[in-house]
């Protein structure tokens, strides 16, 4: 069935909390309100208040009480309205969520997803329009997921909510309205799996969430002028599927990585560090990085786009190592 | 007088002794390099865990920041297993990976000591999130420092469980620094820290501290109400620690004198408790004798423990880190 990247969310935690009752959604305007974007739509009327819990805007307070709330045997989801707000809750994400069954020798668990937007919107401004994923994949104990189709959404974020550990699960915004077929009925994703999104023989592009559709459109131009590009979609930032990228550097020999995160210690360079170490006799020419520019985000449109990775951008990476 | 059983006062004597001598057994093992660094003694504060915990039923949860020896042991963990995590080894509580600071006791529903000042307060919150939603019979109790009231996370927390109606007890433990910062330096309310959960609408008292009795009383007051689901409560105990805030802080120096440690140390909790057994003749000093002799040897026994235990392997550095 074709669904929305919001639907699919919406199914997935709809259909496990109707499994199991030691789920709550915690969050800002997630109950009344449907969701600031409408991802808990009809959530407070089928689970009630109860488990659909509507928070103050206090997201070091209400992450740590899902933490503690983990520890005591509920699951709970946290939606931070976005991933910016992640910030503001990063003492109980580092210091407790990610640390608590390690400093416990075991004896605690953290069972507990915390998801929402992260990325540029439209001109939302340095402070709502960041990529942090690489903050969270450096954190050990931390699981990371970034997933870029409703299906991939969907079928992660039923492996999130079954996962004894904590995982932040980075959506998008602008990821919210697009379409795509989802399979039927209960099905998961195994957390730490990439996928071949577009198999091709030239080159590989390693691209997640809203950069994974930019990819996807600089292979199909690419391919006009000859050069068959594969794209793989790593799905889960944090375990890494390495062996699914290192056996496409080992076939193309070129590898491209685009995030729309700061360039500076972004994740494509931890990515880069992973493949140079694994695969360096493989590569025909040195790794090339697509990211975003190392500028808290302008709110003027040319500025804006400035600072973004786009399709040209990655095609001239791609042209640049053919 | 009410509670006044010789058996019961003699097992809360035990604990605060237990207490005392654990700690000061752990200030020589730190001086001997067996425990490295940074330890945190209650020494001066004993009445306050003993007090508190002596009101729970054993499936209630307490949760403490870093000075966190007392309440474990207060909880009823091992002497040796604590001791032994304070060692870093394989036997201790948490395997050697917590520490002084981080002690957990999952099987006497000790949840955890935190170190970043506040942070826990909002797990506290959590625990309790989860008993009233799982219609549990049970409360939480949170210790921390007068030096975690102002955080940001406390206030945040405290809103939280009031908004809520949550089933937990906070118990400020206020011995007047933090670190060797006075309250009266660091809380716009400091007269009065109590005054700060009031104004979320948490009911809040003072007690003696120094009283374990005292505590003990109010705890028993509070505990069934905060069980019944009556909302969360705030209890400001005044004590005073007796050492310096960590084993690198002198007991007296730059910011206190050697004269205001000496005239608290005149309130010490187990003198209290003792002069009380004592002036109702239920007990002599032959009883504290046995008890002083009991509970060396436990201590000295925990120390034996630790010292036989094996440091974990290098096999165990990635263990634990996620769960499969």
């Amino acid at each position: 069935m074709v669904l929305s990247y919001r639907e699919a969310l919406n199914q997935a935690m709809r259909e496990e909390m109707r499994r199991d009752t030691r789920i709550v959604l915690i969050g800002e305007e997630v109950g009344y309100y449907q969701g600031a974007f409408k991802v808990s739509k009809g959530f407070v009327e089928e689970f009630g208040p109860k488990r659909v819990v509507d928070t103050p805007i206090t997201e070091a307070g209400f992450t740590g009480l899902a933490i503690g709330a983990a520890m005591a045997g509920l699951r709970p989801i946290v939606e931070l309205m976005t991933m910016n707000f992640a910030i503001v809750a990063l003492d109980q994400i580092v210091n407790n969520a990610a640390k608590i069954r390690y400093m416990s020798g075991g004896q605690l668990s953290v069972p507990l997803v915390i998801r929402g937007p992260g990325s540029a919107a439209h001109q939302l401004g340095a402070q709502h329009s960041q990529s942090l994923e690489a903050w969270f994949c450096h954190v050990p104990g931390l699981k990371v997921i970034a997933p870029a189709t409703p299906h991939d959404a969907k079928g992660l974020l039923k492996s999130a909510i079954r996962d004894q550990n904590p995982v932040i699960f980075i959506e998008a915004q602008l990821l919210y309205g697009t379409k795509g077929e989802v399979a039927e009925g209960d099905y998961t994703i195994p957390i730490g799996t990439a996928e071949v999104k577009r198999p091709g023989l030239d080159v590989t592009i390693v691209a997640y969430s809203k950069m994974l559709q930019l990819a996807l459109d600089a292979a199909e131009s690419l391919s006009g002028e000859g050069i068959d590009v594969e794209v793989i979609d790593p799905r889960t930032l944090k375990p890494l599927d390495l062996d699914t990228i290192v056996s496409s550097v080992q076939k193309t020999g070129r590898l491209v990585i685009v995030e729309e995160g700061w360039r500076f210690c972004g994740l494509g360079a931890q990515i880069a560090e992973s493949v140079y170490t694994a695969a360096f006799d493989f590569l025909d020419a040195p790794i090339v990085r697509v990211t975003g520019e190392d500028v808290p985000m302008p709110y003027s449109r040319p500025l804006e786009d400035a600072a973004i990775p786009d399709v040209p951008r990655v095609i001239a990476a791609v042209r640049s190592i053919r | 007088m009410a509670n006044m059983d010789t058996t019961d006062l003699f097992a809360l004597y035990r604990q605060m002794l237990l207490i005392r001598r654990f700690e000061e057994k752990s200030a020589e093992m730190y001086a001997l390099a067996k425990i490295a660094g940074f330890l945190h003694l209650y020494i001066g504060e004993e009445a306050i865990a003993v007090g508190a915990i002596a009101a729970l039923c054993p499936d209630d949860y307490a949760i403490s920041a870093y000075r966190d020896h007392g309440h474990c042991l207060a909880r009823g963990s091992d002497p040796g297993r604590v001791m032994a995590e304070l060692f870093g080894k394989a036997t201790g509580l948490c395997k050697g990976k917590g520490g002084s600071m981080h002690l957990v006791d999952l099987a006497n529903r000790f949840m955890g000591g935190y170190a970043i000042v506040g942070g826990h307060i909002p797990l506290a919150t959590g625990l309790a999130f989860a008993i009233q939603y799982q219609g549990q019979d049970l409360v939480t109790v949170c210790f921390f420092g007068e030096g975690a009231v102002p955080s940001g996370q406390a206030h945040e927390a405290f809103n939280l469980a009031a908004l809520w109606k949550l089933p937990v007890i906070f118990v400020c433990e206020n011995n007047r620094y933090g670190m060797g910062t006075p309250v009266e330096r660091a809380i716009a309310l400091y007269t009065d820290v109590a005054e700060t959960a009031r104004s979320y609408g948490i009911a809040a008292e003072r007690v003696d501290g120094m009283d374990v009795l005292a505590v003990r009383s109010a705890m028993q007051r509070v505990v069934p109400q905060v069980r019944a689901g009556r909302g969360p409560y705030f209890i400001e105990a005044t004590t005073y620690r007796f050492l310096g805030h960590s084993m690198s802080d002198p007991a007296h120096g730059h910011y206190r004198t050697k004269e205001e440690v000496e005239e608290h140390r005149r309130r010490d909790p187990l003198v209290i408790l003792k002069q009380t057994i004592l002036d109702h003749k239920l007990g002599g000093e032959t009883d504290f004798k046995t008890v002083e002799r009991e509970v060396g040897e436990a201590v000295a026994a925990a120390v034996a423990f630790a010292e036989e235990s094996p440091f974990p392997p290098p096999s165990a550095l990635y263990e634990d880190v996620i769960q499969e």
